[in-house]
């Protein structure tokens, strides 16, 4: 692997590195906070990879001049991958949104936003159900 | 309680109308130069939200109340597909701008677009204001030594 | 600005004939905030329902136009493809366009009562808005031809299907755990789906499907390429719950609102796959020793491992709907079973299994939530006897529950007896063989139901009444529905026929 190769994929090794992380925490963590912004870096890194895709060397950004005259021979960078990112962007607003709502939910419910504890409640719960329904029925798995 | 942060309190009143103007601007030029619907709904939801962090939320509920904020985003949804039904009922594409005006479509595309960021841009605002408040509106259930 | 001169008018007017394929999606999308717009409770179920019905229709419409093996391309803001967006119907996903807008129009007759009864009133307006979003966007995922818009769709119906899930807060604190877990999931297999679209852009330079599928035949596989190929897997797979991938599933479909576990276990998966297949035959052809390889030694194991592994846990459930999302998993696992095939015949196993299924577990997770309203919850030992109290109710499950073992007669028969040709076909007995003896698994965890409805003294402190007819009449649909799919194999097969020949042959439009 020559110098060139990794200096010239830079952004392709950012990619892998923020997803890696971002990914990493959200299974590695157990606040829910933290996996949502785990989520996010790991949606960032997407971002990137398409927006590395657009860029071509020498390009510029690709806005009409006001003239309307375009000269051929300038270069411009390829705008199709930044509108793809501009609508993911929306839709990881949505996702971090919907989540941090659901967190706040979860709070109020059970008193914690720590999967552990979650983890333990819920654990409780189902010991308790299986005692109330699962007898009559042999248990569940 | 309201007495603090004077400084603040001064800078968001002169600030949150200056903020919803470039909003405007941004929204309403989008089509000549960057901008568009996503940008300026969110710069205009920002105003409202700083007004809501300096002010509390319900004095900011005052001006923008929560059930006018989920008729907003409705509505925005609503413009941008009406955009596109009335293209399509003059026998075009859905979002096909040409329908707007078909002996003009130069004039058609930009009415098209205009019409349709502005309801991207209604429904960004109404989203952003609508999350703020649905967080800001909840009971502080963490007590100060939490953090 | 000078005023330029007007053009003569020179389009052609389209006729609404011609806007079917977006009228699909518009007019359920238009309906959503149009509920939340007027927030009336009396509009809300109306307005849904109407919406549903008007997408049943359209969905036929358009699957009357296509039955023949031909395609409507419609462009959408005037866009030629491969620039624009472009909605493709074909056989393939007109059939399943009408199965998800036929599940969900006969689900929300059923979905008022139940809704009432496990969702808190001031929520019911943004509920049913949400359930038309998520129905939007899984009629959004089918129709379209673009690989971007496919990733935007499949977000809209999972952040909506998040919501509907959470709405079951209300009976059960789990309902929020579940939704969050599967929102994390959810998210994670969405977006390395569209990391695998960004790879295929980058290799190919394109969005459009027809057109990706174009280039790739033309230049043949490459590294970018098989890492898309894995990637859109993965994602999809996530999404579709195949095997190690499932453990969103169980939760979400226990904990959700009845109706809604109605919808998503009879819809939401199946879009997913449908997903799969399209990009397995359409886009990647198959004939790459990468994707078939990986196909034939990842997903069929763990298409195999999921018919039994899942039939296993769900036999040792106390809860009917868990053991029905348990179940879920272990036909999923049929339905990749067919896809790893590679073979016309597995697609059509696979295709048919859709349709057969989804109309199976609509049924009886209809009648686990008519259960559940007169009995509190579908606790075994909560609903048995129910077979006396609620004599309809319970013989609806008990056929729908022939159908999913695959008793000769019932849907589920067709599809399964399908399956196993397949795999005779291709030389695969011991896969046959396996198919057959994952059915007996089934057997085991229906008669427990069975045994549970009929043969046990009602528990005390259950309402002894039947459900009420708006219930009633739509599990019954769906209940006959598996018994006329079991005889009438003309409508399902054919059609299923249809789409596997164009899924493989690319007479889709996919290739010229």
């Amino acid at each position: 692997m020559s110098w060139e190769f990794i200096v010239g994929h830079l952004p392709y090794w950012l990619f892998i590195t923020l997803m890696m992380t971002g990914l990493y925490i959200v299974v590695a963590k157990g606040n829910y906070v933290k996996k949502i912004v785990g989520l996010n870096i790991f949606q960032t890194s997407v971002f990137m990879l398409y927006i590395s895709i657009g860029k071509i060397t020498g390009g510029t950004a690709p806005i009409f001049p006001l003239d309307l005259e375009v000269d051929p021979e300038t270069v411009y960078s390829n705008p199709l991958p930044h509108v793809l990112i501009l609508t993911a962007i929306v839709v990881g607003i949505a996702t971090t949104a919907l989540g941090l709502a659901l967190i706040v939910r979860i709070r109020e419910e059970y008193g914690s936003i720590e999967e552990d504890v979650i983890l333990d409640i819920e654990y409780r719960l189902t010991q308790h159900e299986n005692a109330v329904h699962g007898d009559a029925m042999g248990g569940r798995a | 309680m309201m007495q603090h942060h004077l400084i603040l309190r001064v800078v968001v009143k002169i600030l949150a109308p200056a903020i919803i103007l470039f909003g405007l601007y941004v929204q309403f030029h989008g089509d000549y130069s960057p901008g568009g619907g996503f940008q300026a709904g969110v710069i205009i939801a920002a105003a409202f939200i700083i007004y809501g962090i300096v002010f509390g939320l319900k004095q900011a509920q005052q001006v923008l109340p929560g059930w006018v904020v989920h008729k907003l985003i409705a509505l925005g949804v609503l413009i941008y597909a009406g955009t596109g039904i009335y293209s399509m009922m003059a026998g075009y594409t859905f979002l096909d701008y040409d329908g707007l005006s078909p002996a003009y479509p130069t004039g058609g595309q930009h009415n098209g677009i205009l019409l349709v960021e502005f309801g991207v841009g209604v429904t960004v605002t109404g989203a952003m204001v609508t999350i703020y408040y649905a967080f800001a509106g909840r009971p502080p259930r963490i007590s100060d030594e939490e953090w | 600005m000078a005023v330029e001169p007007a053009i003569e008018v020179t389009q052609i007017a389209l006729t609404l004939k011609e806007q079917l394929p977006i009228l699909q999606i518009v007019v359920p999308f238009v309906a959503a905030p149009l509920i939340v717009f007027f927030g009336s409770r009396s509009l809300t179920w109306p307005i849904t329902f109407a919406a549903s019905a008007i997408s049943l229709w359209i969905s036929v419409a358009l699957l009357l136009q296509v039955a023949d093996g031909g395609f409507i391309s419609y462009q959408i803001g005037g866009w030629a493809p491969p620039l624009g967006i472009e909605y493709r119907v074909d056989a393939a996903n007109a059939y399943l366009l009408v199965l998800i807008s036929a599940i969900s129009t006969v689900i929300l007759p059923y979905a008022r009562k139940s809704v009432a009864s496990e969702v808190a009133r001031r929520h019911h307006t943004l509920f049913y808005a949400c359930y038309l979003l998520c129905f939007t966007g899984l009629m959004g995922v089918v129709i379209t031809g673009d690989a971007f818009n496919i990733f935007v769709f499949v977000e809209i119906s999972s952040l909506s299907t998040y919501a509907l899930i959470a709405a079951g807060a209300g009976r059960d604190k789990r309902a929020l755990t579940a939704a969050y877990d599967y929102l994390i999931m959810g998210t994670i297999g969405a977006t390395f789906f569209v990391i695998g679209i960004g790879f295929l852009y980058m290799a190919t330079g394109t969005l459009n499907l027809a057109d990706i599928a174009e280039r790739i035949a033309e230049h043949g596989g490459n590294r970018t390429i098989h890492a898309a190929f894995a990637f859109i897997i993965v994602g999809m797979g996530l999404k579709a719950a195949i095997y190690p991938m499932h453990l969103w599933l169980p939760a979400a479909y226990t904990y959700a609102p009845s109706a809604v576990s109605a919808f998503l276990a009879a819809t939401a998966t199946k879009a997913a796959i449908y997903v799969i297949l399209r990009f397995v035959f359409s886009v990647f052809q198959p004939d790459f020793a990468f994707q078939s390889l990986a196909l034939e030694f990842i997903l069929m194991p763990l298409a195999v491992l999921a018919m039994f592994a899942a039939s296993f846990i769900a036999v040792f459930q106390s809860d009917l709907k868990r053991m029905l999302a348990y179940s879920s998993v272990a036909q999923i696992g049929y339905m990749v079973l067919g896809i790893t095939l590679l073979t016309q015949t597995g697609v059509t196993a696979t295709i048919v299994h859709l349709f057969n299924h989804g109309i199976t577990k609509a049924a009886l997770f209809m009648g686990a939530g008519a259960l559940a309203l007169r009995a509190g919850s579908s606790f075994y030992d909560r609903i048995q006897g129910m077979g006396r109290t609620m004599p309809l109710t319970s013989a609806a499950i008990v056929i729908a529950g022939l159908s999913l073992i695959g008793v000769p007669g019932t849907a589920g028969f067709i599809s399964k007896f399908v399956l196993v040709e397949a795999a005779l076909d291709k030389g695969w007995w011991l896969v046959a063989l396996l198919v057959v003896f994952s059915s007996l698994l089934a057997v085991v965890y229906v008669w427990r139901v069975f045994e549970t409805l009929y043969l046990n003294a009602p528990a005390a402190g259950t309402i002894r009444q039947e459900a009420p007819l708006s219930m009633l009449i739509p599990l019954w649909i769906m209940a006959l529905a598996t018994i006329y799919f079991g005889f009438d194999t003309q409508l399902t097969l054919g059609a299923a026929r249809t789409a596997a020949e164009g899924l493989l042959a690319g007479t889709t439009g996919m290739l010229k």
